[in-house]
């Protein structure tokens, strides 16, 4: 186990980079604790995968450091480094029964056989692949199979880290909840590190202690599954967490405060300060409120859909030039045309240049 | 992929059933006619039963060509196979050297094998051939002409040179399709060179080794055109393989009946021999480990 | 790394070797091939090249050989896709059997069949045809064609045939203007193992022409005269042999890796 820094930690595909679109990774520094469980969150292309593959030895970094708690590991191979990855595609070792295959990373590195036996039978009970240890690895389903290939991680104790690469695309989704809990479980009984690379914010919403959002070779924010909902740090946050995304208006600098083109709707200037720059107001649907009655403060706006989605409606409405989306609840049924809109001053966040300022 | 039961295919399939009869049934029948009467016209022709099979079997001409030919295959495959192999894993696996490597490869395979016949009757020939000549010149006496176990190398060397690229491009295409993750597991998992090409490449590679050993035990088994061309059979009848032998007889001597009768056992041998490989080699891949 | 590139140069030069020795060969007089070994011809001359250009006996050889491999690629090609998409998709009576007694005409030895063949073409008139040689070659082309494409056909989705069914596409069409386009790098894959098996074949080429449809392989028999061997000409003639193959390799260096691994492993 662990704590892994990245120092200075960049690469590019290319020889010699001069500016940032060469890199498919922006140079960064970060620290992953020890014992933490990590998502990396992102669309594809984003980086993520480049920088799990360096983390794992994989591919060696053109710039900066990889360092497991003091020691640099930049030069070291996969199999020097002491981690453990889940891929993709389930990997076992196809003529190798399921003991074998566990049984397999303890074998390569000289430890005796009574320990072997102990170890692939204690993380096969977690796993819960006890009784199928005798049979051939290849028999068994796309889920046992990268079960398989976490308990050739799990039985190694010196294990740095456990990274995962999308590991639940070949699963069946009924299937992929049990996995996504019995990683959970694996990681409050073993409390290892875990890196877990994913397209898909349920994914890291529900497993990760912490999210790292990527996005252009570049870490956009880490922050708990929280943090994320509720502060967006960048733009590209509020848009990618969440469904539908966060709620961006254009404002514009009216005398001593913002308002909201189209209407008279005016929040405090004081709150963004003096910069230059493009201004956003950022709301997530779930908490704007849209009523038929205008209250206090009511903004008018004109429903133009309503969609009922099951447990709950989504309402685009049209507020100024803008257009804002509003996750409501059943009860409170609304109709296309004119209504108002309230925006909860404690949701509200403003942007500078993509940027959050409040 | 669940299949749909219907009856109808069979007349896509109808095409090929009549093509293939034609160039393989009625002959086939036509060398049964042969095997079991003495045909002289249409008209004059005498069913003799088992005779030409129990007087061809009883003729040591056959037993030689037979223990010759069943020799020469296992010889070829021993070498052939794992060559293949270690030429495979030692192909660059992308950019302009592999294409370059699998068209230098292909090349032996794409040329008529009388042609392959004649580039080693000279290559070889001590006295005009660079081969012969550099063999001599090393200080080893060599001429196939006149030497069964020079005659034997020379046929032999010369199938690994046709026929060992088909197995090189049969598991280079099996080595590829295997996903890099399964490299980086065995990466990750500390594996030696040995044990990835153990575990990983060697099964992956079943399928296509299966069909390797197949065609060249196949092929081999019916060689013809090469040796004859190079040694004619010869020395006397150190290289009589058994197409050779059979096309003496039948050409040759136009012995007809013992023609046919050999022919029979010929393929009833290949058949059997070939059904057995397969069922032992797919039974290998699936049997499970204790 | 090092080791195995230095393994693989020395196989390509035992590979490379003779074919050499045989270019080498062409490009001299016979007096300089029977007068002593030259690693390069000493006065090298294109009068053998020559010899076989201008002279309709040998050239036609050529010819003879490309039309009955081209017919005998055609024909194979024709009858194996309708026959390769029944087997991938359909179950029907006896298709095991018909799949497997398919593949044992791959085994069949072409010397078995010399001699009911000559009869058999002899009999039906067409002996001495380029058609007859193409049919004879279908033996062992047909069933390896239906092997090939039924790998390739395997791999694409049925849903796309039912998607064009429920689109009114009558079968022929959609076979034609969609299924056909799908597996192009089959089909090219198959045509070259067709062409190849074809063009290498000599046997049966062999006892099947007498002087129409005579193969290349066979008129290079011509070079043993009572003046003894032409060995140039020999050599120019082998070499002439090569290219189509080597010219063939050339255009589907792409699709070698990819169509070897695709029959029905």
């Amino acid at each position: 186990m662990a704590e892994i820094t990245l120092a200075g930690l960049g690469h590019a595909y290319r020889p010699d980079p001069r500016q940032p679109s060469d890199f498919a990774l922006q140079p960064m520094d970060f620290a992953f604790a020890d014992g933490g469980a990590y998502a990396l969150l992102g669309p594809s292309g984003c980086g993520k995968t480049t920088l799990l593959n360096i983390m794992s030895g994989l591919l060696r970094p053109s710039h900066g450091r990889v360092r497991f708690d003091a020691q640099d590991v930049t030069a070291k191979s996969p199999g020097e480094r002491n981690i453990a990855q889940v891929f993709q595609f389930p990997v076992v070792y196809d003529t190798m029964s399921v003991f074998d295959n566990l049984a397999f990373p303890l074998r390569n590195r000289g430890i005796g056989e009574p320990e072997v036996r102990s170890k692939v039978e204690e993380v096969a009970a977690m796993l819960e692949l006890g009784p199928d240890l005798r049979r051939p690895a290849r028999r068994l389903g796309a889920d046992a199979k990268q079960k398989i290939s976490l308990g050739r991680g799990l039985v190694r104790s010196d294990v740095a880290a456990i990274l995962f690469d999308e590991p639940l695309t070949v699963i069946d989704p009924h299937l992929k909840w049990l996995l996504r809990r019995k990683l959970k479980q694996v990681h409050e009984r073993y409390r290892r590190t875990l890196v877990y690379v994913t397209h898909d914010q349920n994914e890291a919403l529900t497993f990760a202690e912490k999210i790292v959002v990527m996005h252009a070779g570049r870490v956009m924010q880490v922050g708990t599954p929280q943090e994320l909902f509720e502060r967006p740090e960048h733009r590209f946050v509020g848009w990618f967490i969440g469904s539908p995304g966060m709620n961006f208006v254009p404002l514009e600098r009216d005398g001593d405060g913002l308002r909201i083109p189209g209407t008279d709707h005016v929040l405090p200037d004081g709150l963004v300060g003096p910069g230059q720059g493009r201004i956003e107001l950022g709301i997530r649907p779930e908490h704007v409120r849209i009523t038929g009655s205008p209250g206090a403060e009511g903004v008018p706006v004109e429903v133009e859909r309503v969609e009922d989605l099951g447990n709950y409606a989504l309402v685009t409405a049209r507020l100024g030039t803008a257009t804002v989306m509003a996750k409501l609840s059943e009860d409170a049924p609304l109709m296309p045309g004119q209504a108002f809109l309230r925006l909860p001053p404690a949701w509200t966040r403003l942007y500078l240049d993509d940027r959050l300022v409040h | 992929m669940d299949k749909i039961e219907n009856n109808k295919a069979w007349f896509l399939v109808l095409p090929v059933f009549v093509i293939v009869a034609i160039s393989a049934i009625i002959p086939l029948m036509t060398v049964v006619n042969y095997a079991f009467q003495d045909i002289f016209s249409p008209q004059d022709r005498y069913w003799v039963g088992t005779e030409w099979f129990e007087s061809v079997l009883a003729d040591d001409d056959l037993h030689g060509a037979l223990i010759r030919q069943f020799v020469f295959s296992f010889v070829i495959l021993l070498v052939e196979i794992p060559l293949g192999i270690a030429l495979a894993l030692a192909m660059p696996a992308r950019g302009w050297r592999a294409s370059l490597a699998l068209v230098l490869m292909a090349l032996p395979l794409l040329i008529p094998w009388n042609v392959v016949g004649t580039i080693w009757q000279v290559f070889a020939r001590a006295d005009i051939g660079l081969g012969g000549w550099l063999v001599n010149a090393l200080g080893i006496p060599y001429n196939y002409t006149n030497d069964p176990v020079a005659a034997w190398l020379t046929i032999v060397v010369m199938d690994v040179w046709h026929w060992t690229p088909l197995v090189v491009l049969l598991c280079y295409a099996g080595l590829r399709a295997i996903p890099d993750a399964y490299y980086q597991a065995a990466a990750i998992d500390g594996a030696s060179a040995w044990k990835v090409f153990r575990y990983i490449e060697l099964p992956k590679m079943r399928g296509v080794l299966l069909i390797a050993v197949l065609l060249r035990f196949m092929d081999s088994f019916m060689i013809y055109t090469e040796p004859f061309v190079v040694t004619g059979g010869g020395p006397g009848n150190a290289t009589t393989f058994l197409s050779i032998h059979l096309t003496k007889i039948a050409i040759g001597q136009m012995d007809l009946g013992p023609a046919a009768a050999i022919s029979i056992i010929y393929f009833l041998i290949i058949l059997t021999l070939s059904f057995v490989f397969y069922n032992v080699m797919t039974r290998m891949g699936t049997g499970e480990r204790a | 790394m090092k080791g195995r590139s230095v393994a693989l140069i020395i196989y390509f030069v035992f590979l490379l070797l003779p074919i050499y020795w045989l270019v080498n060969m062409s490009l001299k007089t016979n007096q300089e091939i029977l007068s002593g070994l030259t690693l390069f011809p000493r006065e090298p001359t294109l009068a053998n090249f020559q010899t076989i250009l201008t002279d309709p006996s040998w050239y036609m050889g050529y010819v003879n050989s490309l039309i009955y491999v081209v017919m005998n690629t055609v024909i194979s090609l024709s009858v194996a896709l309708p026959a390769a998409y029944a087997f991938s998709r359909f179950r029907f009576i006896g298709d095991k059997h018909v799949f497997f007694w398919l593949l044992t005409n791959r085994m069949a030895p072409p010397a078995v069949f010399l001699l009911p063949f000559f009869q058999l073409y002899q009999a039906l008139g067409l002996f001495d045809t380029h058609i007859a040689v193409a049919l004879a070659h279908c033996l062992f082309n047909v069933p390896l064609a239906v092997w090939i494409l039924e790998g390739f056909m395997s791999g694409v989705p049925k849903e796309i045939d039912e998607t064009a069914y429920i689109d009114g596409y009558s079968f022929p069409r959609f076979f034609v203007r969609i299924f056909l386009p799908l597996i192009k790098a089959g089909i090219g894959v198959t045509a070259f193992f067709c062409f190849m098996f074809s063009w290498v074949e000599l046997l049966l080429a062999r006892t099947l022409t007498a002087t129409n449809a005579k193969p290349i392989a066979s008129t290079m028999t011509r070079t043993v005269s009572a003046a003894g061997m032409d060995w140039g000409l020999l050599a120019a003639a082998g070499v002439l042999t090569i290219v189509p193959g080597a010219l063939v390799i050339w255009f589907v260096r792409n699709y070698m890796a990819k169509g070897f691994a695709l029959g029905r492993v």
